[in-house]
């Protein structure tokens, strides 16, 4: 398996939908590609920081206005 | 965009579709609880569109607003969240056309590019990078990384990634094919990562060994 075959499956192998047979084979490329597996792991550090960080935060007091607002609009049929 | 397809496999009742039905029957409440469970989730994905506080404020606002104006249009045959999401993806577009008067504003902007389609920057990461900065130092190293994605790609990696949608769910909501959806993942998920190693790359000399496999 070549590097760029092993990216081509990097999404799948990452979003663990790669058959049994193919995981085999990613793993063993992994063995000897340490480009590779550098790039396996820190596309998974990526996705993990994005997801566990929150950079847009919503504060409580607007929330609770915005919140306010649309319902109020709701009750009066928009 | 894509008609709303079905979703296979799906036969029990999500209980969103419970509350869109006593909202139906008149109950304002039981939307007022789905608003509660959904508006950080809005406010986030129309922030990323738009890149501005006050226009992602009224997204969401418009996108709530909407979706109780079109609920006899919700088929159930989707979830709820992802017809909202598609609401307020529709409307952070519109709200960025009108900051620039007009010029058409599509998710297929800028997609073109090749960088990040192959790793060039392959230096390994220090093990638990974020500890080297304070959360808000943080925040604006991530902030500034995914704004400077291509807006194709950025939407796709915040709806796939970020808010969880499945590939299928994605590509629903952005009117895109799931080819394409995976497509921009990737280039997505790999421009990301080489723009975050600027700041996460293992310093010279350190023996430490990088993140798990």
């Amino acid at each position: 398996m070549t590097c760029t075959e092993f990216l081509a499956q990097l999404d799948d192998l990452i979003d663990d939908t790669v058959t049994t047979k193919m995981r085999a084979d990613l793993q063993e490329h992994l063995r000897g590609c340490d480009h590779c597996e550098v790039t396996l792991n820190t596309t998974r550090k990526t996705i993990e920081i994005y997801r566990s960080h929150e950079i847009y935060d919503l504060p409580n007091d607007l929330r609770d206005r915005l919140h306010s607002a649309i319902m109020a609009r709701c009750k009066k049929g928009c | 965009m894509a008609t709303i397809q079905p979703i296979a496999g799906e036969n029990e009742q999500h209980p969103d579709v419970a509350l869109v039905e006593r909202v139906r029957g008149g109950d304002v409440s039981a939307y007022d609880t789905l608003v509660r469970k959904y508006d950080r989730q809005i406010f986030r994905i129309a922030q990323h569109i738009t890149q501005n506080r006050e226009d992602a404020e009224d997204v969401m606002q418009d996108a709530f607003l909407k979706a109780y104006e079109k609920l006899d249009q919700f088929q159930g045959n989707s979830k709820f969240y992802t017809w909202l999401v598609r609401i307020a993806v529709n409307e952070s577009l519109m709200r960025l056309r009108k900051r620039r008067t007009g010029k058409m504003v599509s998710i297929d902007e800028d997609v073109e590019t090749e960088e990040g389609s192959v790793p060039r920057d392959l230096a390994d990461w220090a093990p638990d990078p974020e500890q080297n900065y304070t959360q808000a130092e943080l925040a604006e190293i991530l902030r500034k990384t995914i704004q400077g994605l291509p807006q194709g790609f950025r939407v796709v990696f915040v709806l796939r990634d970020v808010e969880g949608l499945s590939t299928e769910e994605t590509a629903e909501t952005l009117g895109l094919s799931v080819p394409a959806v995976k497509s921009r993942l990737l280039r997505a998920r790999l421009q990301l990562r080489e723009r975050l190693t600027r700041y996460f790359r293992k310093k010279k000399g350190s023996k430490e060994t990088g993140v798990e496999k």
